[in-house]
């Protein structure tokens, strides 16, 4: 029997904004099983990428239960939600979000570091290495394109080995060539690693190549089955 | 139609508001509040000294005599020429209350004045009994009023006899206001008022005695003070005028001299608040690339932007100093009740507007010169740059004609300060102090980030999160470290220079003196008391030496037949009388640095010796002649050796030392050092003053608390004005902090989503904010220590002692400060939830 390693149930998220209160997520009921590979797909404000940050963490929420390895996120602080990420989770965003302040090296070393890894960067090299990016290693953020943050962005998601892989729509702001090379290392990287795979993204073809496609509207689930590629 | 285009874009965009230039408005309304402030201070006493010339002086005009009363034509004089007059004797002495062993004695600096006194105002007394009646006393006893402090000291309370040299006195009342006090100067002792006539049989005022007489009158309406000045400066033989004019020039001297002094650290407040104001046009300026391109793009030239945004700063520049006005010229006003209290002087507390122009003077200048560097380099970048790059690139150097024009506006603003306050000397020292500080700043600001980035990339600090996030912040890009160390560190500077001239003086005072100074100087001794006295004292086995030497007093009129002040100039041993003594021999141990003493016996034209520093400061020769008037007798000397004397070890130094054929006949009376045990002081000044109560005891420890009072004033002063400069850093610290919290908040978010903990980034912050705090409190004490040198070794011309103890709590401040900071902006970062933070980066 396969492993249920993120279960959401009911899960719903409501945030106050300047137009009054508004209903991001309406109570979301899914099981995602481990080593699988899933697609969340579905039109801008559908909440995809809101469902993804609750399933990290990133975001609490206000209704229902998230339980990921058993672990139940919706009860958990702040601090302990960022302990637990810093051994299973790891998150590429489509904006890459690296910490302008510190080299390629140093981004991809920091979640080892924070993981207490004797041999942060002797793994953080290589992890940036496997992405082409031997060379680039003591570079700043803005000394890099973005083709190339996105890869230091996926070398530091990765380099813990973590169980689940969250990637918010990784290719949204890349050129297609670019794009395309970043999602074949992402799987790549998710093979070798053997983690569970939710991507985000607007493009169908992507979601394709993961197991299962979720689609969502309005901050609900419309059609949950598996990829062409799985069947 | 550059300039009208410029406008109108500049109008449209400051519609959104004075946002983000918060520290930009407290810098300059701060510093040119402070500044105006000082100002109208300093006027109000100006003025307050200008109105009140008369009351201050005790009368329209006066004439000073030394150790002298005038003679029947100088009265002739005053009574011809003066509606009213009052002769006042002013000395020091003892006043001993008690017997036997509960015996107490005090110094005081007795006025003994005539029925006239006071010409103008009024002496204010507890009880409220007229002066005259007071002066009465009563059951055959005179009567005297007394400073509270002096009473207290000595455990008086109205009706208690007490005596002064060799009479007794009744103390009738306590004096609360004696109307021409701020001309009497410095004095070591609280004052003591009595009726000349009561004096007499004291033995008080005799021959060789040291008093002044002051003779201050009432002239007839019109009287052309200036044409009187003049022919009583020439009957009057060594007689010092002064009138309502300026009544109480030594007064308004150090007020002129404390407030540009003030007007100084206030000028380092604003060049702080440089920093903040340079900071926000920075970041301004950044904020609206977009539309600095867009403006470009749609062709705009070049100098329609540089107008469009010099004219925002323009205005916002306009509204700091109309605040800074307004506060500066307010605070005063409001505080008026508060200051007319405390200050020993008349004031004039109204609107005074040249304060107001010197403060919006220096504050348009400081704010051309921080806003022209970040401006101009708007011209330097291309529309095509601003839209690949997102900002405009910290590092271009704007044209060298911006370059120029700021260094011109500097030089303004040196000379317009030095040109103002008068301190040439000082300003250009305290310019080119605040300049090296300023690149000293810079330059450990760079190395902070060299050496955090080099830290941050060794093998030693991985594994330590916190700590390598941190070096990381401060050596990468965008980091805070040139704003933050520069901010904080020009303030701690300030504060650190004073801190550091302030302990020395303290220290040159309480630490070098006791070590040599005697317990006692003792005045008025008569020649006859000098023998017995000495024979007395060195008797006693706690005295291990006792100086003397004859004392006169004498004023320097002239040097080779011109007045003095020609070749001198206003030297401080031309300003009033100085102590003159003669010699045989010269005293043992004295090194002649020039000519030669006179032969021992010699007896033909006087001749003198000279104090070698002073008379090489007055350009005075061998072979010169000065010509010194002494108990209104001029004496014409030849100068035929320089010698050493050294005043600072508080033993006896004579700038004027003549052969005694020279002052032959001349009534005199003797000055004696005391060196002694300090247990045996009380019992000495108990003996002495019993068996010879006309001899005044110095002890010379309360001089040297009273100096200190007086020092401590002048340092909380300026200790106040280097606070002030310190807040403004604060302001700049805060608004460096206040600009870095979304990058912080950012940084704390993508920290989270790798798994950091809120303890790691708060440490990180921490440890951050302590690394530069450290460095700009290390740097402000090494420039700080630079100007303590500085201002001790060529201003006060003594030796500098580095003090660790101001420099330690600089160094803890400095970090606290940005800890503080640093924690407070700290909150917002780590409270908020990454999901959103990251996505609004999206």
């Amino acid at each position: 029997m396969t492993e249920t390693i993120l279960s959401l149930d009911n899960a719903a998220l409501t945030l106050d904004g300047n137009a009054g209160r508004v209903e991001i997520l309406k109570g979301i009921t899914l099981d995602i099983a481990r080593g699988e590979t899933v697609g969340l797909i579905g039109p801008s404000g559908s909440g995809k990428s809101s469902l993804l940050m609750l399933m990290g963490g990133l975001e609490r929420a206000t209704g229902g239960k998230v339980d990921v390895l058993g672990h139940d996120l919706t009860a958990m602080d702040e601090d302990a939600l960022a302990r637990f990420r810093r051994h299973h989770m790891g998150v590429v965003f489509q904006s890459f979000h690296l910490i302008p302040t510190m080299t390629a090296l140093e981004n991809v070393a920091t979640p080892l570091e924070l993981a207490g890894a004797a041999d942060a960067f002797e793994r953080a090299e290589a992890e940036l290495k496997a992405v082409g990016l031997g060379r680039r290693i003591d570079h700043y953020p803005a000394q890099l394109s973005g083709g190339e943050q996105q890869r230091v962005a996926l070398a530091r998601a990765a380099a813990p080995q973590p169980d689940i892989l969250l990637a918010d729509e990784p290719t949204g702001n890349l050129d297609g060539t670019t794009g395309a090379q970043i999602m074949d290392l992402l799987f790549g990287l998710n093979e070798r690693h053997g983690s569970t795979l939710i991507l985000v993204t607007h493009a169908p073809e992507l979601a394709e190549r993961c197991d299962r496609v979720i689609r969502l509207e309005d901050g609900q689930v419309r059609q949950e089955g598996l990829s062409e590629a799985a069947e | 139609m550059s300039l009208a285009i410029a406008t109108r874009i500049a109008r449209r965009e400051l519609r959104g508001g004075v946002r983000g230039f918060r520290v930009f408005l407290a810098c300059l309304i701060l510093g040119v509040a402070a500044i105006a402030a000082v100002g109208s201070v300093r006027e109000a006493i100006n003025a307050g000294l200008e109105r009140e010339g008369a009351t201050i002086l005790g009368g329209d005009a006066e004439l000073e005599l030394t150790y002298r009363f005038a003679d029947e034509a100088e009265r002739a004089w005053i009574a011809e020429n003066t509606t009213a007059v009052t002769e006042i004797v002013d000395f020091r002495s003892m006043a001993v209350f008690g017997t036997g062993d509960a015996t107490e004695r005090a110094l005081t600096q007795v006025k003994a004045v005539d029925d006239a006194y006071p010409l103008y105002g009024s002496v204010v007394l507890d009880p409220a009994i007229p002066l005259e009646a007071a002066l009465a006393g009563r059951d055959g006893r005179a009567g005297a009023v007394m400073d509270p402090i002096l009473a207290d000291r000595l455990g008086m309370k109205v009706g208690d006899g007490f005596k002064l040299g060799a009479n007794e006195f009744v103390l009738m009342a306590r004096l609360l206001d004696e109307p021409d006090a701020a001309t009497g100067g410095f004095g070591l002792g609280p004052r003591t008022i009595v009726a000349t006539p009561a004096l007499d049989g004291s033995g008080l005022i005799q021959p060789g005695t040291l008093f002044e007489t002051e003779y201050k009158m009432r002239m007839a309406e019109g009287a052309d003070l200036d044409a009187l000045r003049a022919e009583a400066e020439g009957d009057f033989n060594g007689a010092r005028w002064r009138d309502r004019r300026n009544g109480a020039p030594g007064v308004q001297e150090f007020v002129n001299r404390l407030s540009s002094f003030l007007v100084l650290v206030g000028l380092a407040g604003l060049a702080v608040g440089g920093v903040g104001i340079s900071a926000a046009v920075r970041a301004y300026l950044e904020r609206k690339t977009a539309v600095i391109a867009t403006l470009k793009t749609l062709g705009a030239e070049t100098r329609t932007i540089f107008q469009t945004y010099l004219i925002q700063i323009g205005v916002l520049t306009v509204i700091g100093l109309v605040i800074g006005l307004v506060l500066g010229a307010l605070i005063p006003l409001v505080l008026a009740p508060v200051l007319e209290d405390r200050l020993p002087v008349p004031t004039a507390f109204t609107l005074h507007p040249r304060p107001l122009a010197e403060a919006a003077l220096y504050g348009t200048l400081a704010a051309l010169i921080f806003t022209l560097w970040p401006l101009a380099r708007v011209e330097e970048v291309r529309a095509a740059t601003l839209f690949r790059d997102g900002n405009l690139s910290r590092g271009a150097r704007p044209r060298w004609f911006w370059i120029a024009v700021t260094a011109g506006l500097f030089a303004a603003l040196v000379i317009a300060a030095a040109g103002l306050s008068g301190l040439w000397q000082l300003t250009l020292g305290a310019a080119g102090g605040l300049l090296g500080a300023f690149a000293l700043l810079v330059l450990a600001a760079s190395l902070v980030r060299r050496l955090a980035r080099f830290l941050a990339s060794r093998r030693a600090t991985r594994g330590r999160s916190a700590l390598r996030l941190a070096l990381g912040s401060v050596g990468g890009p965008g980091s805070e470290a040139l704003s933050v160390v520069l901010s904080l560190g020009l303030g701690l500077t300030v504060l650190a220079a004073v801190g550091q001239i302030d302990s020395n003086l303290r220290g040159a005072i309480a630490r070098d003196l006791p070590e040599v100074a005697p317990a006692f100087f003792m005045v008025d001794i008569q020649p006859d008391q000098i023998g017995p006295l000495t024979e007395e004292l060195t008797a006693r086995p706690s005295v291990s030496k006792m100086e003397s030497a004859p004392m006169l007093r004498g004023i320097i009129t002239q040097i080779n037949g011109r007045p003095a002040a020609e070749t001198g100039g206003d030297h401080w041993v031309l300003q009033g009388d100085r102590g003159v003594t003669y010699s045989d021999r010269p005293v043992e141990g004295t090194n002649i640095t020039h000519g030669e003493w006179w032969p021992e016996g010699y007896d033909g034209p006087p001749q003198v010796s000279f104090a070698t520093e002073e008379a090489l400061e007055m350009g005075l020769q061998l072979g010169d002649e000065i010509t010194v008037n002494i108990l209104g007798r001029d004496i014409t000397a030849e100068v035929t050796s320089f010698r050493e004397v050294d005043f600072s070890t508080a033993g006896i130094g004579f700038i004027l030392s003549m052969n005694p054929g020279a002052l032959r006949g001349a009534p005199h009376s003797f000055i004696s050092t005391i060196y002694a045990e300090p247990d045996d002081e009380a019992a000495i000044l108990r003996d002495v003053s019993n068996a010879y109560p006309n001899i005044t005891a110095i002890r010379v420890k309360d001089a040297i608390d009273r100096v200190s009072e007086v020092l401590a004033g002048i340092a909380a002063a300026i200790t106040y004005g280097a606070l002030a400069t310190l807040l403004t850093g604060g302001i700049v610290l805060i608004g460096a902090a206040a600009a870095g919290i979304h990058a912080r908040t950012y940084e704390a978010a993508i920290l989270k989503t790798v798994g950091a903990s809120r303890a790691t980034i708060l440490k990180s912050f921490a440890t951050r904010s302590a690394i530069l705090g450290a460095a700009a409190g290390l740097v402000a004490i090494l420039a700080g220590a630079l100007a303590g040198w500085g201002v001790m070794r060529f201003v006060m011309d003594l030796d500098y002692h580095f003090e660790p103890v101001s420099a330690l709590l600089i160094i803890s401040g400095g970090i606290l400060a940005t800890l503080i900071t640093g924690l407070a902006f700290a909150w917002g970062p780590l409270a908020s939830r990454p999901a959103r933070v990251l996505r609004a980066r999206e």
